[in-house]
């Protein structure tokens, strides 16, 4: 009886001390992460596809306060620069597509509240193609575009 | 894993501008091996955050069009010279990283 006893006890303290460690490691933490991550918008072949789910709508105003700024020729399609930046307040998210590549959606950033609405990366174009900056803010969508010639592409080989 | 993540931050008036570099092969699953001839998986970073005391900044959903070897730039306010910044990583095979800085 009292061996039983030791056993489950032994049992119960083993499973509990591997789930901590799996967490202190992060070996959990990214899986829980990851569940969010919009599959479909990054998997989706055109640029409404991509909006509607990532924003469920795809309903964009042009607006002349997003400065995107992107080399006009890129020689090499696989590092391109992209800064964008946006003279609003209230910016929620920003989002880069790329119109041309086969999956345009590049990148989606979420802003916290101190974040200035600026971020700069760098993406690969699979070829000349629009550039597209897409702003969140105050639930509308704003966007701005810019076409960059490719001259040796990105994506694939 | 071997630290994979260089970040700088640096406060100029009250404004900090993080920038990031982190060494990642970025493969986007169409490229096929030259000398196998098969396609090399998708390996790619999906999801960067960056917490500063605690509050997450910014965080950046990823696709394979990121470069290989991704740069990332942004600003921030409300931070102080000596205060801790993280920034962590996350890609598709679940593999993570994270690195903090003090921001000078």
């Amino acid at each position: 009886m009292t061996n039983m006893k030791r056993r489950t006890l032994l049992k119960g303290t083993l499973a509990a001390s591997a789930v901590g460690m799996a967490i202190g490691t992060g070996l959990l933490t990214p899986r829980i992460v990851l569940a969010a991550w919009p599959k479909d918008s990054f998997d989706a072949k055109t640029v409404d596809a991509a909006l509607n789910g990532l924003f469920g709508s795809s309903t964009l105003e042009g607006n002349d306060k997003i400065k995107i700024k992107v080399p006009d020729i890129a020689e090499n399609g696989a590092v391109v620069p992209v800064s964008v930046e946006v003279e609003m307040t209230g910016v929620e998210s920003i989002s880069i597509l790329a119109e041309k590549n086969a999956t345009p959606l590049t990148s989606s950033y979420t802003l916290g509240s101190n974040t200035d609405p600026f971020v700069a990366t760098r993406i690969k174009l699979g070829k000349t193609s629009s550039v597209i900056a897409v702003v969140k803010a105050g639930g509308k969508l704003y966007s701005a575009g810019k076409e960059v010639k490719v001259t040796i592409g990105g994506c694939g080989g | 894993m071997a630290n994979t993540i260089k970040v700088r931050a640096k406060l100029a008036g009250d404004v900090t501008t993080v920038k990031a570099l982190v060494s990642h092969p970025m493969e986007t699953g169409l490229v096929k091996d030259k000398k196998t001839g098969q396609l090399i998986p998708a390996h790619f970073i999906q999801e960067v955050t960056c917490e500063h005391n605690g509050n997450n900044v910014l965080t950046a959903l990823w696709g394979v069009a990121i470069s290989k070897n991704p740069y990332l730039s942004f600003r921030f306010k409300g931070a102080k010279v000596g205060d801790k910044l993280t920034l962590r990583w996350v890609d598709n095979t679940g593999k993570s990283d994270a690195e903090e800085t003090v921001i000078d």
